[in-house]
């Protein structure tokens, strides 16, 4: 067959199943993400059909949804907002990023695979899904709870952690000196710094740059303007994806949120094939060898999350359900997580168990976070009972 | 009264205060322009019994009826010293035939001796309102007069 026909022939059945997967994961409320990798597991190196003209798509598609996925992720918080999240919780994050790197990165140490191996691992573990914690929040109509406000700043110190994260990351992956890594960080810093400084007194500016009343204006200027920034800060080092992340704090207000209406569908479409195309380049032959490891991790940064969400939630006076309700939000690993993973695995610089092992782990964590978050609280409503009983008698 | 007001980073803003029953009671504004009406369960005043999303108009209809009901009552207190002066409120439903009129059309002063002395409208009040005021449906008028001039005013404004 001609390699063009067999290419779309395989894009749309591809993309038709994910829209069955996601309408089964809407059916039985729960996040599609984990549905998405095993699709790409199935369909992939090793799997039931395999699929061959995806691979060059596949490709740029990951960089593009890596990037729509950062960049939605700044447009979600005002400067002010990060502002404000980090003066008030930067010791939660502190304790979160502790806490859930170390798992990770012990484990790639353990497993013997390096230090990248140990940075690679160790932010897969740290960084909870905000997407699947937003969705839980929203439908267990938990937005009113006094929780929520500890657990979204979390999830905002995580964002910006991300954004100096991710550099390093890259620097590491691309196996740059020890100096040229300080570099990278320096520079990513400043940027970082710069950029929120700009968005708190000239965010206006920038929004007023990119906006337009025509919507496929400001389509195509969100989206060039997002490719480009993305593209500069990949030559200057510092990772696409921190560049559309920095752009997407610049942009406020009404633009921002326009802009998140717009870009929405298009972030869905390519985050979906993104997952896909991982779970594609994943040998589903080799998730059982690192199954066990990867139930020992989940266990072991599903206790981690949660101590950390009680603590912060017990800092701001918060009761004993509640604690545990913010804890278990935290728990669910998600898009982030891949992200990572498939910037690893695109670099070659880690050993291929690496990718079945984060598949593995995210999930479970993806499966087990919003049922965690569901039953946390009749769970600790009968232990609590329990304890008082023998109390009384 | 003391209402907080808490950011919810991505999601919106919270408005709640606490009730002398011990519940907490709010808003959540959404940045998607939503309101949910929040209420805290009885034993747990962190977590909410019911998150409720208002419409906009349900959320003034709502703002309205506990807003009138304050002003009403302090009318009432302030006439109390009058006999026979009694305060009421009167909604307008979507079927009245003053829906979109200027009120001066009911005439209610010169019919009744009715005064209408606010119009409570989307949580907000509107003072004297004069006779070329635009009634809307889900406006609270509160009115003040005699029991029978109000009566006959309720009836106008129902069936003009």
């Amino acid at each position: 067959m001609d390699p063009l026909a067999l290419t779309l022939i395989e894009l749309g059945a591809v993309v038709f199943c994910l829209g069955l997967l996601a309408r089964l994961a809407g059916r039985i409320g729960m996040s599609p993400i984990p549905l998405y990798l095993l699709g790409g597991l199935a369909f992939g190196a090793g799997g039931v059909v395999k699929l061959e003209g995806m691979h060059e798509f596949s490709h740029l598609s990951g960089e593009i949804s890596v990037i729509l996925l950062l960049l939605m992720l700044g447009l979600e918080y005002t400067a002010a907002e990060l502002f404000t999240g980090l003066r008030r919780s930067w010791q939660a994050g502190a304790l979160d990023l502790v806490l859930n790197f170390l798992p990770g990165a012990a484990l790639a140490l353990l497993l013997g695979w390096g230090g990248v191996g140990a940075m690679v691992m160790g932010g897969i573990t740290y960084i909870s899904s905000s997407g699947i914690a937003a969705k839980v929040i929203t439908d267990l109509g938990r937005l009113g709870n006094r929780e929520t406000p500890v657990v979204l700043s979390i999830l905002v110190f995580e964002d910006l952690a991300m954004a100096v994260y991710l550099p390093i990351l890259t620097a590491t992956l691309a196996g740059v000196s020890f100096l040229g890594g300080l570099t990278t960080v320096a520079i990513a810093l400043a940027v970082v710094t710069v950029v929120l400084m700009v968005a708190l007194r000239h965010g206006h500016h920038v929004s007023k740059a990119v906006h337009s009343e025509n919507s496929e204006v400001f389509l195509l200027n969100v989206l060039g303007a997002a490719l480009l920034v993305a593209g500069l800060a990949s030559a200057m080092q510092v990772s696409a994806a921190v560049g559309a992340f920095m752009l997407g704090i610049a942009i406020s207000g009404a633009t921002a949120h326009n802009a998140t209406r717009i870009l929405e569908p298009l972030r869905d479409l390519f985050a979906a094939i993104f997952f896909v195309a991982f779970g594609l380049n994943t040998d589903p032959s080799s998730i059982p060898p690192v199954l066990g490891w990867a139930l020992v991790l989940a266990v072991v940064t599903a206790g981690t999350k949660m101590a950390t969400g009680i603590w912060a939630a017990k800092r701001e006076g918060i009761a004993r359900p509640g604690r545990f309700r913010a804890g278990a939000t935290l728990i669910a690993r998600g898009e982030f997580s891949i992200v990572i993973a498939g910037l690893a695995v695109a670099s070659g610089a880690v050993p291929p168990y690496l990718a079945a092992l984060a598949t593995a782990y995210v999930l479970l964590m993806a499966m087990l976070g919003p049922l965690a978050a569901r039953f946390v609280e009749p769970v600790v409503k009968v232990a609590s009972r329990r304890r008082q009983v023998p109390a009384q008698a | 009264m003391n209402v907080d007001e808490t950011n919810l980073p991505g999601l919106g803003l919270r408005k709640d205060f606490m009730t002398a029953s011990g519940r907490r009671i709010g808003v959540v504004e959404l940045r998607e322009g939503q309101t949910e009406l929040i209420i805290s369960t009885w034993d747990d005043p962190d977590t909410c019994q019911a998150s409720i999303p208002l419409t906009s108009d349900e959320a003034a209809t709502l703002g309205n009826l506990l807003g009138g009901q304050h002003l009403a009552m302090k009318l009432t207190e302030e006439h109390k010293d009058v006999p026979g002066i009694v305060t009421r409120q009167f909604s307008i439903a979507p079927e009245s035939p003053f829906q979109n009129q200027p009120m001066g059309k009911a005439c209610i002063r010169t019919r009744c001796g009715v005064s209408i002395v606010a119009i409570m409208r989307e949580g907000e009040v509107l003072p004297s309102p004069g006779p070329d005021v635009v009634l809307h449906s889900g406006d609270l008028l509160v009115a003040v007069g005699t029991l029978e001039g109000l009566d006959s005013a309720a009836t106008i404004l129902r069936h003009g």
